[in-house]
């Protein structure tokens, strides 16, 4: 009998509880803008935060309130920005979409070290030794430790013959890599772009003749013969600028270091 | 009677405070306890589930649960009402105050689980205080909890700026704070009104 009672009385309870809550559930009901829900379904929804906003439902709720451009979705690119530019009844800018570049070509067996590393498997632990470049001797050149490679939420970088490579596939340009990297080494390039100088050593051509034999020597060739004009050399490191390439690959089958990428 | 309710005040404000003597709702003590403002929103949700919980909770025990002999499932009841109380208070705070609202985040809905809250319960009825004995001793102990984390909060709002070993940063040093306020109120331990 007891056992009896007290399932009564639990479950009188429950109910009654249960629609006093039902019935505040009503009173207390806080409008949620349609607007914001739907600018969340066209986002990429992958909590990024490559837009600055903390995550995707912060980024809706700022699009909703008018405060945030539609097209900064960066992983849902242009798709995401017209759908967004539609619900909000704007135009769609110019939804440009980028993709990381790692600036190093120094592969395995091209690239002098200085000692052998044995210590902790990480980019950012390497770089305490060797007065900021780990064992190469390269201070600038990728150490292929994969610190990148964790960073990414998408997959997409790979550690291939030693150095860290994008998979543009998969790349959204939410720039997690460039973060993780001690180095800098990784930059936002569009995601059009064919040519790209992968190197980053600022040194002076003898100098890198001696430890790597990808690295960029500044001999200002591929600046001499682009038809665009596109190419400057700045501090003995050859720069695209992308604005101006014409993705004529020009550059990449002159090169005599072999280090303009013809990613296209 | 004033007496009793003078001596229950002081006893749960100072005597046995609930975080520094009990040690109970330790998790909201060190969780939201980093900024002023989020110790006392939090605080202030605590007061009004305490007192709220202490005096349904008193009248299902006493009408309900004792009459029909079934005062084992006290325990039971007793976090039904914890729950819904906070259910409660949390769509009350998302419709009126956002902002305090957004800064509990996930704190408030842990306040169904705050031990300090389940243990004002069972303290009244472990006490056989009466009604206005239960709202009392609810009330105040909700009010020794925000002096407890108002002023532990403006501890760490000034140890954000101390100069100590990197060793302890960050919850280490909280809870070496938290120990020595607690020694301080052990100072209190034994008084007696009356």
């Amino acid at each position: 009998m007891t056992v009896l009672w007290a399932i009564i009385i639990l479950g009188a309870l429950g109910l009654l509880f249960g629609i006093l809550l039902a019935i505040a559930g009503k009173v207390f009901a806080v409008e949620v803008d349609p607007k914001e829900q739907a600018v969340l379904a066209a986002c990429a929804g992958a909590n990024c935060g490559a837009c600055g906003y903390p995550g995707c439902a912060g980024y809706a709720a700022a699009v909703a309130r008018g405060e945030a451009p539609t097209n900064a979705c960066v992983p849902g690119g242009a798709d995401s920005a017209a759908k967004i530019a539609e619900i909000m009844g704007v135009e769609a800018g110019e939804g440009e979409k980028y993709v990381a570049f790692v600036r190093c070509s120094g592969i395995c067996g091209h690239t002098k070290e200085k000692f052998d590393y044995e210590g902790l498997d990480s980019c950012i632990g390497a770089t305490r030794l060797g007065g900021g470049s780990g064992a190469n001797i390269c201070a600038a050149g990728c150490m292929g430790f994969g610190d990148c490679v964790r960073a990414c939420p998408f997959d997409a970088m790979h550690i291939v013959d030693g150095i860290a490579r994008v998979d543009r596939s998969k790349c959204v340009g939410c720039m997690k890599c460039a973060e993780a990297c001690p180095k800098n080494l990784i930059t936002k390039v569009p995601a059009s772009s064919t040519d790209v100088v992968a190197c980053n050593s600022h040194d002076k051509g003898p100098a890198v003749m001696k430890y790597c034999d990808f690295g960029c020597i500044a001999c200002q060739k591929c600046k001499r013969e682009c038809p665009a004009d596109a190419i400057t050399v700045d501090n003995f490191l050859a720069v695209i600028d992308q604005s101006k390439c014409v993705h004529c690959g020009h550059c990449a089958e002159i090169c005599p270091r072999h280090c303009i990428s013809d990613v296209g | 009677m004033l007496a009793s309710i003078v001596s229950i005040s002081l006893g749960a404000i100072l005597v046995n405070n609930f975080i520094f003597s009990q040690f109970l709702g330790l998790c909201p003590f060190l969780g939201v306890s980093n900024k002023m403002s989020t110790a006392t929103g939090m605080s202030v949700a605590v007061i009004f589930v305490m007192t709220m919980a202490s005096a349904i909770c008193w009248v299902i025990n006493t009408y309900l649960l004792i009459p029909l002999g079934l005062k084992f499932m006290q325990t039971v009841a007793y976090i039904l009402v914890i729950a819904v109380l906070v259910q409660f208070v949390e769509m009350f705070l998302k419709k009126s105050i956002p902002s305090l609202y957004s800064a509990m985040g996930i704190f408030l809905p842990l306040i169904t689980t705050n031990c300090a809250v389940l243990g004002v319960v069972l303290l009244n009825t472990q006490n056989n205080y009466n009604f206005l004995e239960s709202v009392v001793y609810g009330f105040t102990g909700g009010v020794g909890f925000t002096l407890a984390i108002v002023l532990f909060a403006s501890v760490r709002e000034r140890l954000e700026f101390a100069d100590y070993p990197k060793a302890f940063e960050g919850f280490a040093i909280c809870l070496v704070a938290a120990a020595l306020f607690a020694l301080a109120f052990m100072g209190f331990s034994g008084m007696k009104i009356l």
